[in-house]
């Protein structure tokens, strides 16, 4: 399964990435497996994605639960709590 | 009508007012909240500070704060205005307007919109400050004063008259 994945604010620093396309396998099916799978990266991607860390995740510009499944194609974004106002 | 605005340019708050609620004359009530730059937060000096969103999900998570409001108070009209960019501090961040036939429905309706606006809508706060430049935490004053909403449903439908 194809997906974009857009990072934001200190995660996007802390990644040095904006965006990128993924192709995960079939196992990877909801949004706490996606998770897992790029914490499995490693290194500052194993930091950024590890459970304790504090993380809001959006699919197709709504805010997801970890147990949603992904949709082919969508459009993914992991990002900090919100500080704006 | 619901208006959203991500912007970088400024706004003047008597203009905004003046369009929303323009030869409308069941209007008898606008509540405004404007949100600046602090020189000083979280016990730093703060010289300047840039805001990050999420271009699509940012007016969208707006729009859908607006329509809750619109549910559950009697308002006309609602805008939000909302900075990205470079701020500096005494800069204007945030405008959110509310126009209704009396003032209850209004105030309530602005306070909820910011206050979920806060914990809900994508935008990032970067301050420059002394010892560097430092992204701001969410805070839990802020998510509580939005859960206060979902605590007092039932009282709130009381109206008060001007």
């Amino acid at each position: 399964m194809e997906l974009k994945i857009l990072y934001f604010a200190r995660l996007r620093e802390a990644l040095a990435v904006r965006e990128e396309q993924v192709e995960v396998a079939a196992s990877v099916s909801t949004i706490a497996d996606l998770r897992a799978w790029l914490s499995a990266r490693g290194g500052v991607w194993a930091h950024e994605f590890a459970p304790e860390r504090q993380l809001r995740v959006a699919m197709q510009q709504q805010v997801v639960d970890a147990d949603t499944c992904l949709v082919a194609g969508a459009e993914l974004a992991f990002f900090p709590p919100v500080t704006g106002g | 009508m619901i208006v959203v605005k991500v912007q970088t340019d400024d706004f003047d708050l008597s203009a905004e007012i003046a369009q929303l609620r323009h030869s409308n004359g069941a209007v008898g009530a606008v509540v405004s909240f404007v949100g600046v730059v602090r020189d000083l937060n979280d016990g730093a000096a703060v010289s300047a500070m840039s805001l990050e969103h999420y271009p699509g999900m940012t007016e969208q998570s707006i729009t859908t704060i607006v329509e809750q409001a619109q549910a559950r108070w009697s308002i006309f009209d609602a805008l939000v205005i909302h900075r990205v960019g470079d701020l500096l501090p005494l800069d204007q961040i945030v405008l959110v307007a509310v126009t209704s036939a009396h003032r209850g429905e209004a105030f309530q309706a602005c306070e909820f919109i910011m206050d979920y606006l806060k914990t809900q809508a994508p935008f990032w706060k970067k301050e420059q400050t002394p010892t560097g430049a430092r992204w701001v935490d969410a805070r839990v004053t802020d998510d509580s004063a939005a859960s206060r909403w979902t605590q007092a449903c039932v009282e709130n439908n009381s109206t008060i008259d001007d």
